[in-house]
Protein backbone atom coordinates (compact mmCIF):
# COMPACT_ATOMS: atom_id res chain seq x y z
CA UNK A 1 0.00 0.00 0.00
CA UNK A 2 2.71 2.37 1.48
CA UNK A 3 5.17 1.66 -1.65
CA UNK A 4 1.91 2.11 -4.31
CA UNK A 5 1.46 5.65 -3.04
CA UNK A 6 5.18 6.13 -2.86
CA UNK A 7 5.19 4.96 -6.75
CA UNK A 8 1.90 6.88 -7.35
CA UNK A 9 3.57 10.34 -6.15
CA UNK A 10 6.57 9.74 -8.00
CA UNK A 11 5.72 8.81 -11.15
CA UNK A 12 2.74 11.48 -10.82
CA UNK A 13 6.30 14.44 -10.95
CA UNK A 14 8.01 12.20 -14.06
CA UNK A 15 5.73 13.83 -17.02
CA UNK A 16 6.39 17.58 -16.00
CA UNK A 17 10.68 16.57 -16.03
CA UNK A 18 10.68 14.30 -19.00
CA UNK A 19 8.11 15.57 -21.58
CA UNK A 20 9.40 19.12 -21.76
CA UNK A 21 12.75 17.67 -22.50
CA UNK A 22 11.04 15.03 -24.71
CA UNK A 23 8.90 18.13 -26.93
CA UNK A 24 12.09 20.22 -27.12
CA UNK A 25 14.10 17.24 -28.73
CA UNK A 26 11.12 16.29 -31.07
CA UNK A 27 10.18 19.99 -31.91
CA UNK A 28 14.48 20.20 -33.28
CA UNK A 29 14.65 17.49 -35.23
CA UNK A 30 10.88 17.91 -36.98
CA UNK A 31 12.36 21.35 -39.53
CA UNK A 32 12.49 18.75 -42.53
CA UNK A 33 8.61 18.05 -42.99
CA UNK A 34 7.89 14.38 -42.71
CA UNK A 35 11.08 13.03 -41.60
CA UNK A 36 13.37 13.69 -38.57
CA UNK A 37 16.98 16.08 -39.43
CA UNK A 38 18.98 18.11 -38.16
CA UNK A 39 17.87 21.01 -40.31
CA UNK A 40 16.98 23.09 -37.21
CA UNK A 41 20.60 22.91 -35.75
CA UNK A 42 22.30 23.18 -38.93
CA UNK A 43 20.59 26.48 -39.09
CA UNK A 44 21.96 27.23 -35.86
CA UNK A 45 25.08 26.63 -36.02
CA UNK A 46 25.40 28.31 -39.31
CA UNK A 47 24.44 31.25 -37.81
CA UNK A 48 27.52 33.98 -37.25
CA UNK A 49 25.31 35.46 -34.39
CA UNK A 50 24.84 32.16 -32.62
CA UNK A 51 28.66 31.90 -32.81
CA UNK A 52 29.55 35.34 -31.41
CA UNK A 53 27.08 35.31 -29.10
CA UNK A 54 27.74 31.94 -27.35
CA UNK A 55 31.90 33.01 -27.28
CA UNK A 56 30.91 36.34 -25.82
CA UNK A 57 29.21 34.43 -22.99
CA UNK A 58 32.03 31.73 -22.83
CA UNK A 59 34.65 34.52 -22.49
CA UNK A 60 32.36 36.44 -20.05
CA UNK A 61 31.93 33.24 -18.33
CA UNK A 62 35.59 32.88 -17.55
CA UNK A 63 36.53 36.01 -16.36
CA UNK A 64 33.46 36.07 -14.03
CA UNK A 65 34.86 32.45 -12.70
CA UNK A 66 38.19 33.82 -12.19
CA UNK A 67 37.13 36.82 -10.52
CA UNK A 68 34.61 34.90 -8.24
CA UNK A 69 37.54 32.70 -7.13
CA UNK A 70 40.05 35.86 -6.36
CA UNK A 71 37.32 37.34 -4.45
CA UNK A 72 35.41 34.46 -2.64
CA UNK A 73 38.69 32.25 -1.83
CA UNK A 74 40.63 34.41 0.15
CA UNK A 75 37.35 35.74 2.01
CA UNK A 76 35.93 32.84 2.92
CA UNK A 77 40.11 31.38 3.92
CA UNK A 78 40.35 34.67 6.01
CA UNK A 79 36.71 34.75 7.71
CA UNK A 80 37.74 31.57 8.37
CA UNK A 81 41.29 31.82 9.96
CA UNK A 82 40.98 35.09 11.68
CA UNK A 83 37.58 36.74 11.76
CA UNK A 84 35.30 34.45 12.26
CA UNK A 85 33.09 36.86 14.44
CA UNK A 86 32.25 38.26 10.88
CA UNK A 87 30.87 35.24 9.19
CA UNK A 88 27.33 35.94 9.85
CA UNK A 89 27.64 39.12 8.31
CA UNK A 90 29.52 37.91 5.57
CA UNK A 91 27.18 34.90 4.90
CA UNK A 92 24.27 37.27 4.63
CA UNK A 93 26.05 39.49 2.59
CA UNK A 94 26.67 36.68 0.29
CA UNK A 95 22.66 35.53 0.19
CA UNK A 96 21.64 38.99 -0.25
CA UNK A 97 21.60 38.15 -4.51
CA UNK A 98 19.23 35.04 -3.33
CA UNK A 99 16.83 37.82 -1.85
CA UNK A 100 17.17 40.87 -4.44
CA UNK A 101 15.97 39.91 -7.52
CA UNK A 102 18.53 40.09 -10.61
CA UNK A 103 16.31 42.86 -12.82
CA UNK A 104 16.27 44.83 -9.20
CA UNK A 105 19.69 44.60 -9.05
CA UNK A 106 20.99 45.44 -13.01
CA UNK A 107 18.54 48.35 -12.25
CA UNK A 108 20.39 50.16 -9.83
CA UNK A 109 23.58 49.71 -11.80
CA UNK A 110 21.96 51.15 -14.74
CA UNK A 111 21.18 54.13 -12.69
CA UNK A 112 24.30 53.96 -10.38
CA UNK A 113 26.92 53.69 -12.83
CA UNK A 114 25.74 55.78 -16.10
CA UNK A 115 28.24 58.61 -17.71
CA UNK A 116 27.57 61.36 -15.25
CA UNK A 117 27.95 59.14 -11.74
CA UNK A 118 31.07 58.85 -9.94
CA UNK A 119 31.87 55.53 -11.85
CA UNK A 120 30.63 55.45 -15.37
CA UNK A 121 30.72 52.16 -16.08
CA UNK A 122 27.77 52.17 -18.89
CA UNK A 123 29.54 54.74 -20.85
CA UNK A 124 31.93 52.53 -22.45
CA UNK A 125 31.49 48.82 -23.87
CA UNK A 126 34.48 47.86 -22.20
CA UNK A 127 33.01 49.50 -18.92
CA UNK A 128 29.50 47.49 -19.37
CA UNK A 129 31.51 44.39 -20.21
CA UNK A 130 33.24 44.62 -17.21
CA UNK A 131 29.54 45.87 -15.09
CA UNK A 132 27.78 42.83 -16.27
CA UNK A 133 30.78 40.54 -15.45
CA UNK A 134 30.45 41.69 -11.55
CA UNK A 135 26.62 41.56 -11.82
CA UNK A 136 27.41 37.76 -12.46
CA UNK A 137 29.77 37.16 -10.13
CA UNK A 138 26.93 39.15 -7.46
CA UNK A 139 24.92 36.45 -9.08
CA UNK A 140 27.01 33.44 -8.56
CA UNK A 141 28.42 34.32 -5.52
CA UNK A 142 25.78 32.82 -2.63
CA UNK A 143 26.98 29.26 -5.00
CA UNK A 144 30.53 30.39 -5.07
CA UNK A 145 30.82 31.36 -1.43
CA UNK A 146 28.88 28.11 -0.08
CA UNK A 147 30.69 25.70 -2.52
CA UNK A 148 34.01 27.50 -0.89
CA UNK A 149 33.37 27.38 2.13
CA UNK A 150 32.02 23.90 2.42
CA UNK A 151 35.55 23.34 0.69
CA UNK A 152 37.28 24.96 3.46
CA UNK A 153 35.66 23.24 6.50
CA UNK A 154 37.10 19.76 5.33
CA UNK A 155 40.69 21.29 5.76
CA UNK A 156 42.58 21.98 8.75
CA UNK A 157 42.79 25.50 7.92
CA UNK A 158 44.96 26.77 10.70
CA UNK A 159 47.83 24.34 10.99
CA UNK A 160 48.22 24.12 6.84
CA UNK A 161 48.53 28.36 7.56
CA UNK A 162 51.22 27.41 10.21
CA UNK A 163 52.82 25.23 8.54
CA UNK A 164 53.25 27.28 5.51
CA UNK A 165 54.28 30.31 7.37
CA UNK A 166 57.35 28.58 9.63
CA UNK A 167 58.40 27.32 6.40
CA UNK A 168 58.65 31.23 5.22
CA UNK A 169 55.53 31.68 2.98
CA UNK A 170 53.33 35.03 2.43
CA UNK A 171 50.18 35.20 2.29
CA UNK A 172 49.97 35.29 -1.46
CA UNK A 173 51.94 31.81 -1.51
CA UNK A 174 49.84 30.49 1.39
CA UNK A 175 46.35 31.38 -0.86
CA UNK A 176 47.97 29.90 -4.35
CA UNK A 177 49.72 27.18 -3.50
CA UNK A 178 48.25 25.68 -0.07
CA UNK A 179 44.81 26.51 0.23
CA UNK A 180 43.50 26.61 -3.67
CA UNK A 181 45.33 23.21 -4.08
CA UNK A 182 43.29 21.45 -1.06
CA UNK A 183 40.08 23.14 -1.75
CA UNK A 184 39.85 22.87 -6.05
CA UNK A 185 37.45 20.38 -5.83
CA UNK A 186 35.35 22.50 -4.16
CA UNK A 187 36.42 25.79 -6.30
CA UNK A 188 35.37 23.91 -9.46
CA UNK A 189 31.53 23.30 -8.55
CA UNK A 190 31.49 26.61 -7.73
CA UNK A 191 33.02 27.71 -11.03
CA UNK A 192 30.74 25.23 -13.21
CA UNK A 193 27.96 26.35 -11.61
CA UNK A 194 29.20 29.95 -12.10
CA UNK A 195 29.85 29.06 -16.28
CA UNK A 196 25.58 27.45 -16.45
CA UNK A 197 24.64 30.48 -14.48
CA UNK A 198 26.38 33.08 -16.79
CA UNK A 199 25.86 30.92 -20.24
CA UNK A 200 21.81 30.99 -19.43
CA UNK A 201 21.13 34.33 -18.05
CA UNK A 202 18.89 36.71 -19.78
CA UNK A 203 17.65 40.04 -18.00
CA UNK A 204 21.11 41.73 -16.98
CA UNK A 205 22.47 41.24 -20.45
CA UNK A 206 19.58 41.81 -22.22
CA UNK A 207 19.51 45.02 -20.23
CA UNK A 208 22.81 46.60 -19.99
CA UNK A 209 22.58 45.87 -24.19
CA UNK A 210 25.66 43.55 -24.26
CA UNK A 211 25.20 40.78 -26.89
CA UNK A 212 25.35 37.63 -24.81
CA UNK A 213 23.69 34.15 -25.62
CA UNK A 214 20.68 34.72 -23.06
CA UNK A 215 19.45 38.01 -24.91
CA UNK A 216 20.12 36.30 -28.33
CA UNK A 217 17.94 33.25 -27.53
CA UNK A 218 15.39 35.82 -26.97
CA UNK A 219 15.38 37.17 -30.23
CA UNK A 220 15.53 33.81 -32.10
CA UNK A 221 12.45 32.47 -29.83
CA UNK A 222 10.56 35.74 -30.80
CA UNK A 223 11.30 35.00 -34.72
CA UNK A 224 12.10 31.35 -35.67
CA UNK A 225 9.80 28.60 -35.17
CA UNK A 226 12.26 25.17 -35.16
CA UNK A 227 15.43 26.53 -34.08
CA UNK A 228 14.44 27.58 -30.07
CA UNK A 229 13.70 23.99 -29.73
CA UNK A 230 17.66 23.07 -31.13
CA UNK A 231 18.52 26.04 -28.87
CA UNK A 232 17.13 24.81 -26.22
CA UNK A 233 18.71 21.26 -26.47
CA UNK A 234 21.98 22.94 -27.05
CA UNK A 235 21.16 24.65 -23.51
CA UNK A 236 20.19 22.22 -21.71
CA UNK A 237 23.19 19.83 -22.59
CA UNK A 238 25.57 22.63 -21.54
CA UNK A 239 23.66 22.67 -17.92
CA UNK A 240 23.44 18.75 -18.06
CA UNK A 241 27.79 18.83 -18.77
CA UNK A 242 28.74 21.60 -15.81
CA UNK A 243 26.66 19.42 -13.28
CA UNK A 244 27.84 16.36 -14.78
CA UNK A 245 31.37 17.87 -14.17
CA UNK A 246 30.58 18.62 -10.62
CA UNK A 247 29.43 15.33 -9.81
CA UNK A 248 32.36 14.09 -11.70
CA UNK A 249 35.49 16.26 -10.38
CA UNK A 250 33.56 15.30 -6.57
CA UNK A 251 33.82 11.88 -7.38
CA UNK A 252 37.04 11.05 -8.19
CA UNK A 253 37.98 12.64 -4.87
CA UNK A 254 36.40 10.60 -2.37
CA UNK A 255 38.54 11.78 0.41
CA UNK A 256 37.35 15.32 0.67
CA UNK A 257 33.75 13.54 1.44
CA UNK A 258 34.73 11.44 4.29
CA UNK A 259 35.99 14.51 6.37
CA UNK A 260 33.11 16.29 8.62
CA UNK B 1 65.56 35.14 8.14
CA UNK B 2 62.27 35.24 6.81
CA UNK B 3 60.89 35.50 10.32
CA UNK B 4 62.85 38.34 11.45
CA UNK B 5 61.87 40.40 8.58
CA UNK B 6 57.85 39.52 9.25
CA UNK B 7 58.80 40.62 12.86
CA UNK B 8 59.71 44.17 11.47
CA UNK B 9 56.72 44.61 9.24
CA UNK B 10 54.12 46.99 10.87
CA UNK B 11 51.47 44.68 11.35
CA UNK B 12 48.64 44.79 9.13
CA UNK B 13 45.15 45.40 10.55
CA UNK B 14 43.10 42.01 10.88
CA UNK B 15 39.87 43.14 8.65
CA UNK B 16 42.00 44.51 5.79
CA UNK B 17 41.85 40.85 4.58
CA UNK B 18 38.02 41.48 4.24
CA UNK B 19 37.90 44.93 2.53
CA UNK B 20 37.85 43.31 -0.93
CA UNK B 21 34.85 41.63 -0.34
CA UNK B 22 33.10 44.62 1.66
CA UNK B 23 34.19 46.85 -1.19
CA UNK B 24 32.81 44.75 -3.88
CA UNK B 25 28.97 43.96 -2.35
CA UNK B 26 28.77 47.79 -1.00
CA UNK B 27 29.50 48.98 -4.45
CA UNK B 28 27.64 45.55 -6.15
CA UNK B 29 24.99 44.86 -3.57
CA UNK B 30 24.14 47.82 -1.49
CA UNK B 31 24.70 50.76 -3.46
CA UNK B 32 22.25 49.59 -5.89
CA UNK B 33 19.70 48.55 -3.72
CA UNK B 34 20.49 51.82 -1.72
CA UNK B 35 19.63 53.89 -5.21
CA UNK B 36 16.43 51.89 -5.97
CA UNK B 37 15.29 53.27 -2.35
CA UNK B 38 15.87 56.39 -2.23
CA UNK B 39 14.79 56.77 -5.79
CA UNK B 40 11.40 55.27 -4.74
CA UNK B 41 11.40 58.47 -2.15
CA UNK B 42 12.52 61.21 -4.32
CA UNK B 43 10.05 63.34 -6.52
CA UNK B 44 11.11 64.63 -10.03
CA UNK B 45 12.07 68.11 -8.03
CA UNK B 46 14.76 65.70 -5.81
CA UNK B 47 12.72 66.50 -3.07
CA UNK B 48 11.66 63.55 -0.27
CA UNK B 49 7.96 62.44 -0.81
CA UNK B 50 5.39 59.69 -0.63
CA UNK B 51 3.79 60.22 -4.20
CA UNK B 52 5.88 57.47 -6.38
CA UNK B 53 4.69 54.95 -3.81
CA UNK B 54 0.75 56.42 -3.84
CA UNK B 55 1.08 56.40 -7.47
CA UNK B 56 1.73 52.47 -7.67
CA UNK B 57 -1.81 52.36 -6.93
CA UNK B 58 -3.14 52.24 -10.25
CA UNK B 59 -5.00 49.31 -11.71
CA UNK B 60 -1.94 48.03 -14.21
CA UNK B 61 0.30 48.25 -11.73
CA UNK B 62 -1.80 46.43 -8.95
CA UNK B 63 -2.72 43.74 -11.62
CA UNK B 64 0.93 43.57 -12.24
CA UNK B 65 1.76 42.65 -8.83
CA UNK B 66 -1.65 40.43 -7.90
CA UNK B 67 -0.55 38.41 -11.10
CA UNK B 68 2.79 38.08 -10.08
CA UNK B 69 2.06 37.04 -6.28
CA UNK B 70 -0.75 34.51 -7.74
CA UNK B 71 1.65 32.74 -9.97
CA UNK B 72 4.48 32.45 -7.45
CA UNK B 73 2.19 31.44 -4.97
CA UNK B 74 0.79 28.24 -7.10
CA UNK B 75 3.88 27.49 -8.35
CA UNK B 76 5.31 27.45 -5.29
CA UNK B 77 2.96 25.64 -3.45
CA UNK B 78 2.58 22.82 -6.05
CA UNK B 79 6.28 22.92 -6.74
CA UNK B 80 6.34 22.32 -2.93
CA UNK B 81 3.81 19.20 -2.57
CA UNK B 82 4.90 17.22 -5.67
CA UNK B 83 8.94 17.79 -5.03
CA UNK B 84 7.78 16.61 -1.32
CA UNK B 85 5.87 14.02 -2.52
CA UNK B 86 8.66 12.89 -5.18
CA UNK B 87 11.62 13.32 -2.29
CA UNK B 88 9.66 11.42 0.71
CA UNK B 89 8.60 8.57 -1.92
CA UNK B 90 12.37 7.97 -3.12
CA UNK B 91 13.39 8.20 0.15
CA UNK B 92 11.08 6.53 2.53
CA UNK B 93 8.40 4.87 0.32
CA UNK B 94 10.27 1.78 -0.65
CA UNK B 95 11.43 2.74 -3.96
CA UNK B 96 14.25 1.06 -5.09
CA UNK B 97 17.78 2.93 -3.36
CA UNK B 98 18.98 3.10 -6.96
CA UNK B 99 16.44 5.43 -8.01
CA UNK B 100 17.66 8.19 -5.57
CA UNK B 101 21.19 9.28 -6.82
CA UNK B 102 19.83 9.99 -10.47
CA UNK B 103 16.73 11.84 -8.87
CA UNK B 104 19.20 14.53 -6.96
CA UNK B 105 21.24 14.74 -9.97
CA UNK B 106 18.60 15.31 -12.47
CA UNK B 107 17.05 18.02 -9.76
CA UNK B 108 20.48 19.61 -9.88
CA UNK B 109 20.34 20.48 -13.52
CA UNK B 110 16.98 20.75 -13.78
CA UNK B 111 16.72 23.23 -11.21
CA UNK B 112 19.46 25.30 -12.93
CA UNK B 113 17.75 25.12 -16.50
CA UNK B 114 15.76 28.00 -16.29
CA UNK B 115 15.23 31.07 -18.49
CA UNK B 116 14.57 31.06 -22.08
CA UNK B 117 15.47 27.81 -23.12
CA UNK B 118 12.95 26.55 -20.54
CA UNK B 119 10.27 28.56 -22.59
CA UNK B 120 11.24 27.16 -26.28
CA UNK B 121 11.21 23.66 -24.17
CA UNK B 122 7.54 24.20 -22.97
CA UNK B 123 6.50 26.06 -26.42
CA UNK B 124 7.57 23.01 -28.02
CA UNK B 125 5.59 21.22 -26.01
CA UNK B 126 2.35 22.05 -24.85
CA UNK B 127 2.63 25.44 -27.43
CA UNK B 128 0.30 25.72 -30.29
CA UNK B 129 1.99 23.50 -32.26
CA UNK B 130 3.54 21.49 -29.50
CA UNK B 131 4.21 17.63 -29.46
CA UNK B 132 1.47 17.10 -26.99
CA UNK B 133 -0.91 19.57 -28.57
CA UNK B 134 -0.78 17.67 -31.71
CA UNK B 135 -0.97 14.71 -30.08
CA UNK B 136 -3.78 15.35 -27.86
CA UNK B 137 -5.93 16.51 -31.28
CA UNK B 138 -4.59 13.58 -33.63
CA UNK B 139 -5.50 10.83 -31.68
CA UNK B 140 -7.83 11.74 -29.42
CA UNK B 141 -9.75 15.06 -30.83
CA UNK B 142 -8.78 16.89 -27.83
CA UNK B 143 -8.21 20.33 -29.14
CA UNK B 144 -6.56 22.35 -25.82
CA UNK B 145 -7.31 25.75 -26.46
CA UNK B 146 -10.89 25.11 -27.05
CA UNK B 147 -10.63 23.81 -23.61
CA UNK B 148 -9.30 27.05 -22.09
CA UNK B 149 -5.62 26.26 -21.94
CA UNK B 150 -3.38 28.64 -23.01
CA UNK B 151 0.70 28.01 -22.53
CA UNK B 152 0.74 32.02 -23.01
CA UNK B 153 -1.09 33.03 -19.93
CA UNK B 154 -1.28 32.65 -16.01
CA UNK B 155 -1.77 29.01 -16.14
CA UNK B 156 1.09 28.14 -18.51
CA UNK B 157 3.34 30.34 -16.42
CA UNK B 158 2.96 28.60 -13.83
CA UNK B 159 3.25 24.70 -15.23
CA UNK B 160 6.11 26.22 -17.16
CA UNK B 161 7.95 27.18 -13.66
CA UNK B 162 7.37 23.91 -12.08
CA UNK B 163 10.04 22.47 -14.36
CA UNK B 164 12.47 24.70 -11.72
CA UNK B 165 10.27 24.85 -9.05
CA UNK B 166 9.57 20.67 -8.20
CA UNK B 167 13.15 20.02 -8.36
CA UNK B 168 14.53 23.13 -5.96
CA UNK B 169 12.10 21.66 -3.54
CA UNK B 170 12.92 18.12 -3.76
CA UNK B 171 17.13 19.14 -3.68
CA UNK B 172 16.28 21.12 -0.44
CA UNK B 173 13.57 18.81 1.44
CA UNK B 174 15.69 15.74 1.03
CA UNK B 175 18.21 16.33 3.81
CA UNK B 176 15.03 17.32 5.94
CA UNK B 177 13.79 14.04 4.78
CA UNK B 178 16.61 11.98 5.36
CA UNK B 179 17.59 14.01 9.07
CA UNK B 180 14.07 11.90 10.31
CA UNK B 181 15.61 9.57 12.39
CA UNK B 182 14.51 6.24 12.27
CA UNK B 183 14.83 5.92 16.54
CA UNK B 184 11.67 8.26 16.58
CA UNK B 185 10.05 6.26 14.48
CA UNK B 186 10.31 2.85 16.32
CA UNK B 187 9.79 4.70 19.58
CA UNK B 188 6.46 5.98 18.22
CA UNK B 189 6.13 2.35 17.20
CA UNK B 190 6.76 1.34 20.49
CA UNK B 191 4.18 3.51 21.96
CA UNK B 192 1.79 1.97 19.70
CA UNK B 193 1.05 4.42 17.39
CA UNK B 194 0.09 3.82 13.32
CA UNK B 195 2.14 4.85 10.87
CA UNK B 196 -0.60 7.61 10.21
CA UNK B 197 -0.45 8.93 13.64
CA UNK B 198 3.70 8.69 13.55
CA UNK B 199 3.25 11.03 10.60
CA UNK B 200 0.93 13.70 11.85
CA UNK B 201 2.51 13.91 15.48
CA UNK B 202 5.98 13.57 14.86
CA UNK B 203 7.24 13.82 11.48
CA UNK B 204 5.44 15.95 9.67
CA UNK B 205 5.45 18.78 12.54
CA UNK B 206 9.31 18.30 12.45
CA UNK B 207 9.42 18.67 8.80
CA UNK B 208 6.91 22.03 8.61
CA UNK B 209 9.43 24.54 8.89
CA UNK B 210 11.47 23.26 6.50
CA UNK B 211 8.67 22.68 4.27
CA UNK B 212 7.26 26.67 4.94
CA UNK B 213 10.79 28.08 4.64
CA UNK B 214 11.29 25.78 1.24
CA UNK B 215 7.82 27.45 -0.07
CA UNK B 216 8.65 30.93 1.08
CA UNK B 217 12.06 30.48 -1.06
CA UNK B 218 10.61 29.18 -4.03
CA UNK B 219 7.86 31.85 -4.06
CA UNK B 220 10.74 34.08 -3.66
CA UNK B 221 12.69 32.58 -6.82
CA UNK B 222 9.41 32.92 -8.67
CA UNK B 223 8.40 36.33 -8.22
CA UNK B 224 11.74 38.33 -9.40
CA UNK B 225 12.21 35.43 -12.42
CA UNK B 226 11.84 37.19 -15.75
CA UNK B 227 13.62 35.82 -18.55
CA UNK B 228 11.16 32.50 -18.64
CA UNK B 229 8.03 34.97 -18.98
CA UNK B 230 9.22 36.93 -21.01
CA UNK B 231 10.43 34.36 -23.42
CA UNK B 232 7.24 32.76 -23.27
CA UNK B 233 4.49 35.74 -23.31
CA UNK B 234 6.44 38.58 -24.36
CA UNK B 235 6.55 42.13 -22.87
CA UNK B 236 2.78 42.39 -23.08
CA UNK B 237 2.45 39.98 -20.09
CA UNK B 238 1.58 42.01 -17.31
CA UNK B 239 3.06 40.71 -14.19
CA UNK B 240 5.52 42.72 -11.75
CA UNK B 241 9.29 41.64 -13.20
CA UNK B 242 8.13 42.27 -17.05
CA UNK B 243 6.38 45.29 -16.43
CA UNK B 244 10.00 46.45 -14.43
CA UNK B 245 11.75 45.62 -17.58
CA UNK B 246 10.20 47.46 -19.55
CA UNK B 247 9.92 50.36 -17.24
CA UNK B 248 13.95 50.09 -17.47
CA UNK B 249 13.86 49.81 -21.52
CA UNK B 250 11.92 52.31 -22.57
CA UNK B 251 9.77 54.64 -19.20
CA UNK B 252 6.56 52.29 -19.98
CA UNK B 253 5.04 54.18 -17.27
CA UNK B 254 6.03 57.81 -17.88
CA UNK B 255 7.69 58.18 -14.45
CA UNK B 256 10.80 57.32 -13.48
CA UNK B 257 10.40 57.40 -9.66
CA UNK B 258 7.56 55.23 -10.51
CA UNK B 259 9.95 52.72 -11.76
CA UNK B 260 12.39 53.05 -8.36
CA UNK B 261 8.76 52.62 -6.38
CA UNK B 262 7.83 49.29 -8.85
CA UNK B 263 11.56 47.70 -7.96
CA UNK B 264 11.27 48.78 -4.09
CA UNK B 265 7.52 46.90 -4.25
CA UNK B 266 9.75 43.52 -5.18
CA UNK B 267 12.51 44.12 -2.91
CA UNK B 268 9.68 44.66 0.04
CA UNK B 269 7.65 41.37 -1.43
CA UNK B 270 11.01 38.82 -1.99
CA UNK B 271 12.78 40.49 1.12
CA UNK B 272 9.57 38.89 3.65
CA UNK B 273 9.55 35.93 2.17
CA UNK B 274 12.97 34.96 2.24
CA UNK B 275 12.82 36.86 6.12
CA UNK B 276 10.07 33.93 6.55
CA UNK B 277 12.25 31.57 5.06
CA UNK B 278 15.55 32.29 7.21
CA UNK B 279 13.35 32.24 10.18
CA UNK B 280 11.64 29.18 9.68
CA UNK B 281 15.30 27.53 8.51
CA UNK B 282 16.71 28.39 11.66
CA UNK B 283 13.61 26.86 13.42
CA UNK B 284 14.09 23.55 11.33
CA UNK B 285 17.63 23.31 11.90
CA UNK B 286 16.92 22.72 15.73
CA UNK B 287 15.62 19.71 15.01
CA UNK B 288 18.07 18.10 12.01
CA UNK B 289 21.20 17.76 13.56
Amino acid sequence: MMRLLAWGAFLLGVPIFLLPLLGMTEFSLSMRRGVYSLDAYRSVLADPAFRETFLYSVVLALFTIVFGVLLVVPTAYWVRLRMPGLRPVVEFLTLLPLVIPAIVLVFGYIRLYNTSSFLPLTGSTTGTNILLMFGYATLALPYMYRAVDTGLRTIDVATLTEAAQSLGAGWATILARVILPNILVAVLSGAFLTFAIVMGEFTMAALLNRPAFGPYLQIVGANRAYEPAALAVIAFAITWACMGLIQLVTRLTPHMRTRP
Amino acid sequence: MALRHRTFRPPTPRWLGLAPFFLFAFLFLILPTLTIVFGAFRGADGGATLQNILDLNTSTIRNAYWVSVRVSLWSALIGCTMGFGMAAAAILGGLPRGIRAPLLTFSGVASNFAGVPLAFAFIATIGPAGLITFWLRTEFGINLRAWGFNLFSTTGLILTYLFFQVPLMILIITPAIEGLRREWREAAATLGATGWQYWRMIALPILLPSFLGTFALLFANAFGAVATAFALAGPQLNIAPILLFSQIRGDVLGNPGLGYALALGMIVITGLANAIYLWLRARSERWLR
